[in-house]
């Protein structure tokens, strides 16, 4: 070992040599592997398409998931308080407490549903309306519906506005209607949770397809590698075209995913604008973000690399020349 | 320079390529290895450029013994070998240059250095106008000639070839030779598998016949024997 490290200096080139040698010897592989897919532009934009879908599904979902939570964000702002006032409070007195609701700063929109009305629509649309002839009299209690004031926003102002309101005399219960919100973030959380499954599938996809693609450049290259072989060439420097290579599909993958997303976003932007504006609302699809863009790249990059790392070093060590 | 002791070697499939081979290469020495085909030249030269490893006994070469030399140290070990083959494995998809330059870019020479000694090499083989071509495009012995190029670009200190001028014609063949009778003469360890015995006559060296993996003769050829 001593002995081979020692002829290894005597044969070979000095150290500052062999460090400038390495670096440019880096750069021309990485600028030589993409001349080589550019010679090959149809083949390499297939495998490069299939890495991109493969990529955009995922990416797209992320988007679509983060433009949700923007919206339900916005919806939680318009969180309704419910007050059933008490049997006992008739409607005069009702119109009174809504008079006092609307001077109140925490509050903003204020709807008065009085029994008789709440027991109409409830006959209408819940289908008991038959049932509901029976009952002696109206079981149903006043309502008051009440928005808080845009700067209500925090849920701790919520939660105090909602304890005043309790303490009204003729308030029987105050209910926060946030029931459903809940729901739709578990909603959401299960969504998410099945984008990352999906995530990881088409990763385990990409690593394959890279994986393969590499496999038979190898095999392309076979007599190449044994010659290196037989000419002293390590391992190390038999892997390095390959690995660039990986790298390069997991960045054009990369992309034509990102190029892809976009062009489904812009696609999906206008008709999103019209639905908003139909309910008021000034939503408005938020594109790929810098951080997500970062991510997406990243990882294109490291599943070309890691495909094409598990490629070579399943391949590489079957081909000994001899 | 090579050291040879009670080596053998048999392949998996039970033949004995080699039995019981003892001898030893004197750094600088110019040496042929000849015998009828299947009598275990390649071998012996496989064995040397650890291309195979031998069953029994042991090999030295350049001091090292090569049964201490590890999987991973086989290509640092390969450098100092300069191997040339009888159907030349040259990359058909690189220039002349750059298929000279190959050994010399392994071991991580700078550009400067790479162009002159890739340079230095073409010319001693004669070859130096066309290092822009294709290998394709050369003629057999021109691609011999670049094999060979390539084989002492880095300066090895022990050369192998193994029927170097088995596709060659006689005019060819003996320029060839003395291309390595060149080399052996600035101190380059040469051995050379061949079965061209006429030849080797005229080399007057130093000659090791094999016969079925055996050592049968070893000697200087000096009209010692004419070849039939």
């Amino acid at each position: 070992m001593k002995k081979q490290e020692s002829s290894r200096r005597t044969q070979g080139p000095g150290l500052s040599g062999k460090l400038s040698s390495y670096f440019t010897r880096h750069a021309q592989t990485f600028f030589g592997t993409l001349g080589q897919l550019l010679r090959a532009p149809f083949s390499m934009l297939m495998t490069a398409a299939v890495i991109g879908i493969a990529l955009a599904l995922p990416t797209g979902l992320h988007v679509l998931l983060q433009n949700a939570q923007l919206l339900s964000g916005e919806l939680e702002d318009a969180t309704q308080i419910s007050l059933f006032l008490k049997q006992s409070v008739n409607e005069d007195q009702a119109k009174r407490l809504v008079n006092k609701l609307q001077n109140m700063q925490e509050v903003g929109k204020v709807r008065f549903i009085s029994r008789e009305k709440a027991l109409q629509e409830f006959k209408q649309y819940s289908g008991f309306g038959e049932a509901m002839k029976a009952l002696q009299e109206n079981p149903l209690p006043h309502v008051v519906v009440i928005n808080p004031a845009i700067q209500q926003t925090s849920e701790r102002d919520r939660e105090q506005l909602l304890s005043k309101l309790r303490d009204l005399v003729q308030v029987d219960t105050a209910q926060l209607d946030v029931e459903w919100i809940k729901r739709l973030y578990s909603i959401m959380d299960m969504i998410k949770r099945g984008v990352w499954i999906l995530a990881s599938m088409l990763a385990l996809a990409v690593l394959l397809v890279v994986g393969n693609t590499i496999r038979l450049a190898i095999q392309n290259r076979r007599d190449e590698i044994v010659i290196i072989k037989l000419i002293g060439g390590t391992d190390t420097f038999i892997r390095r075209p390959f690995l660039y290579t990986g790298f390069w599909y997991g960045l054009f993958g990369a992309l034509i995913a990102f190029a892809l997303v976009m062009m489904a976003l812009y696609l999906l932007s206008d008709p999103i604008k019209r639905l908003a504006e139909l309910y008021h609302s000034p939503f408005n699809l938020s594109a790929l973000n810098l951080e997500s863009a970062a991510v997406l790249f990243a990882a294109g990059i490291l599943l070309g690399l890691s495909g094409s790392w598990l490629a070579v070093g399943r391949h590489l060590k079957d081909i000994e020349p001899g | 320079m090579i050291r040879f002791t009670q080596a053998s070697k048999r392949y998996p499939s039970g033949h004995d390529a080699l039995s019981n081979i003892s001898l030893h290469i004197e750094p600088g020495e110019l040496a042929f290895v000849t015998g009828h085909s299947g009598a275990g030249k390649s071998t012996l030269l496989k064995l040397i450029a650890l291309l195979e490893r031998p069953s029994r006994g042991q090999v030295l070469v350049n001091g090292q013994n090569l049964a201490r030399i590890k999987r991973r140290q086989i290509p640092y070990f390969r450098r100092n070998i300069g191997i040339i083959f009888q159907d030349h494995q040259l990359l058909f998809d690189r220039t002349v240059f750059d298929n000279v330059a190959l050994p010399l870019i392994i071991a991580g020479h700078p550009r400067a250095e790479v162009g002159r000694r890739v340079r230095a090499a073409l010319d001693k083989v004669g070859l130096l106008k066309k290092e822009k071509l294709y290998p394709i495009t050369l003629s057999g012995g021109e691609q011999q000639r670049v094999g060979i190029a390539r084989a002492v670009v880095h300066k090895p200190p022990l050369l192998l070839a193994d029927e170097p001028t088995g596709n060659l014609d006689p005019e060819l063949s003996s320029e060839i030779m003395n291309i390595f009778r060149e080399f052996s003469q600035v101190g380059v360890t040469t051995l050379i598998a061949s079965h061209d015995l006429e030849l080797i006559q005229k080399m007057q060296a130093r000659q090791i016949i094999l016969s079925q993996g055996r050592i049968i003769d070893d000697g200087v050829s000096a009209g010692a024997e004419q070849a039939p």
